[in-house]
């Protein structure tokens, strides 16, 4: 798309890009939650009034008021400040896991597209089988593999996801080995890797972004449901899946534990979603189903 | 019709070897000595290790180890649960069903939900309505399943007192739990039915249709939702292997036995038969069901059959 024009008509393409998902109404609001996100993140040490793990048991399962803005959990805990360092464990961890499977899935499907043959059925092959593994089913079992804990909970849930980039990578490239371009550059006496990187790797890069945004609100929520049922994060972390875990037991007599950081997770992956479906709308059309 | 259901379930072989190879090299990715780590919560005198590694057949070379891994798998011996003493298929035999009615039941509400969500946004393209179903479907797609099971938990349960909070066994236990991984499911059917439906009421036979005077819902309903629903019957077994997957969480959340409460459980003890023989049996499920749902759009479309 972008490969070999000059960097004036580059830069022009990446205006017009940025100009129209400011048109796209949902992705402007995904921006903004997120920046709003970023900075509650950034800035928790700072704006949480309170240690999100020191203990007061006096003052346990206060509601929401004055004394404690979003009310208190059961160990006397601010459930504000735990929510909002939340934001920044649950941020690391979307972060973290989806680099983790584009550096893996993204060479498996450029080399399998590029080079095709047998390199390709038999990367192929291996991908299919991870396929077979539904849903969550392989995160959970690399964590039993790896053994319980939040690193390895974001190493589960990105390497999980290594099939869709691997995939996905390969579709691309797929496509666009076949170009006209590619094959002048080859007549051209053009190597393998300088083809590979001047010619196809620009053709990938935008459906990637496409899943790699939409694949960071997927990735807080399977991390933070893996947290939820005791396999991620331990006491006395503030990760918004573990919260939501202890706040069940107080369903009745106080809501707000549980209720803050159920909304922290929904607002950061409907975030996610909206940039992510306004990003495709404008860089992909084709991915639109 | 035969030699396409024969080509499938061909295909599906190497697969079904992968995943076996898969399943029994989790042993051996485990950092560390799998045997000690299993052992550690109870007693480690080095006969109890050799013990334990004679019984689980550690000390045979890796191949024969596999062989009698996938001829036990396929006479149904998955092995002993190290916790429970008990052979692992029946620990799967008392929990399937209780996760298999899960499933379906939310397959249900997805359907009863996402469809005709779908359908009138696609009938009312741009209008609120178009705007609202699908800001609805948005939310469900980004709600936690276990947040959402909270919810219903707090003002069904305890509120309103309309189902009962946790436990598994009757109809009453199965509501929230179902709701709960249905609504969740029904989104992703929500937005492809629109999308399908779209894409079909722009074809040539529903103008024609339209131009021979049919009325509009005749139209709709005989011509355009009966195609419109191909695709969306495609991701069936696709979603139903979510489902069985999201069912390890939404269990958790109502206390509910089932596939996913002893996999988690199994995770947590460090009972290896148990989290293998567990993974290994819904892999096999999901990929079965997708060889049936792909013959069954073979039985319905004989386009697929040619292709």
């Amino acid at each position: 798309m972008t490969a070999g024009v000059s960097p004036a008509t580059q830069a022009a393409v990446q205006t017009s890009t940025l100009r129209r998902l400011a048109r796209q109404r949902g992705a402007v609001v995904g921006v903004l939650i997120l920046a709003a996100l970023a900075l509650v993140a950034v800035g928790a040490p700072w704006l949480g009034a309170r240690n999100p793990i020191k203990t007061s048991p006096r003052e346990a399962l206060q509601p929401p008021g004055a004394r404690f803005l979003l009310g208190s959990d059961q160990l006397g805990r601010d459930v504000a400040s735990r929510v909002m360092h939340g934001a920044r464990i649950s941020l690391t961890i979307g972060l973290i896991s989806v680099s983790i499977a584009l550096v893996t899935g993204t060479p498996i499907g450029l080399v399998s597209g590029f080079y095709g043959g047998r390199v390709d059925a038999v990367l192929m092959r291996i991908i299919d089988v991870l396929l077979a593994f539904p849903g969550i089913l392989l995160a959970l079992a690399i964590v039993s593999v790896l053994s319980p804990g939040l690193n390895n909970v974001m190493i589960a849930v990105g390497l999980a996801n290594v099939p869709a980039y691997a995939r996905l990578t390969r579709a691309s490239v797929l496509t666009a080995r076949e170009q006209l371009y590619v094959e002048a550059a080859r007549a051209l006496g053009g190597r393998d890797a300088f083809i590979l990187v001047r010619y196809i790797v620009p053709n990938v890069v935008a459906p990637l972004i496409v899943t790699a945004t939409l694949g960071l609100g997927t990735a807080i929520l399977a991390a933070a449901a893996l947290s939820f049922i005791g396999l991620g994060s331990q006491p006395p972390q503030p990760e918004w899946g573990r919260m939501l875990a202890e706040g069940r037991d107080y369903l009745r007599e106080a809501w707000w534990i549980s209720t803050f950081p159920g909304v922290g997770i929904m607002l950061t992956v409907l975030a996610m979603n909206l940039l992510g479906d306004g990003l495709r709308d404008v860089l992909d059309p084709r991915l639109k189903h | 019709m035969l030699i396409y259901l024969a080509r499938r379930v061909l295909a599906v072989m190497p697969v079904l070897f992968g995943v076996t190879l898969a399943v029994f090299s989790m042993l051996f990715l485990v950092p560390g000595d799998p045997v000690k780590m299993m052992l550690a919560e109870f007693v480690t005198m080095p006969d109890q290790i050799a013990r334990m590694r004679a019984e689980l057949h550690l000390d045979e070379p890796i191949v024969m180890q596999y062989g009698r891994f996938v001829g036990g798998a396929l006479r149904g011996d998955l092995g002993t649960s190290i916790r429970s003493r008990r052979p692992v298929t029946t620990e799967i035999g008392e929990n399937v069903g209780s996760t298999m009615l899960l499933a379906a039941a939310a397959m249900a509400v997805a359907v009863a939900i996402g469809v005709p969500l779908g359908l009138i946004a696609a009938l009312s393209r741009n209008s609120w309505l178009d705007v609202g179903s699908m800001a609805i479907a948005l939310l469900g797609v980004s709600m936690p399943s276990f947040w959402l099971g909270l919810l219903l938990i707090f003002v069904f349960s305890l509120h309103l007192a309309w189902f009962p909070a946790t436990g598994g066994g009757d109809l009453a236990h199965l509501v929230l739990p179902a709701v709960t991984l249905g609504t969740i499911a029904s989104a992703i059917i929500a937005r492809l039915t629109r999308s399908s439906m779209l894409e079909v009421l722009g074809q040539d036979y529903v103008r024609t249709a339209r131009a021979k005077g049919l009325a509009w819902w005749s139209v709709v309903v005989r011509h355009a939702l009966k195609n419109a629903l191909i695709p969306v019957i495609t991701i069936f077994g696709l979603q139903f292997g979510n489902l069985l997957a999201g069912a390890v969480i939404v269990e958790t959340v109502f206390s509910r036995p089932g596939l996913g409460r002893l996999i988690v459980g199994g995770i947590l003890a460090k009972d290896f038969p148990l989290v293998q023989g567990t993974v290994l049996f819904i892999a096999t499920a999901y990929v079965l069901i997708n060889v049936l749902v792909d013959v069954a759009y073979a039985v319905v479309d004989p386009r697929i059959r040619l292709a």
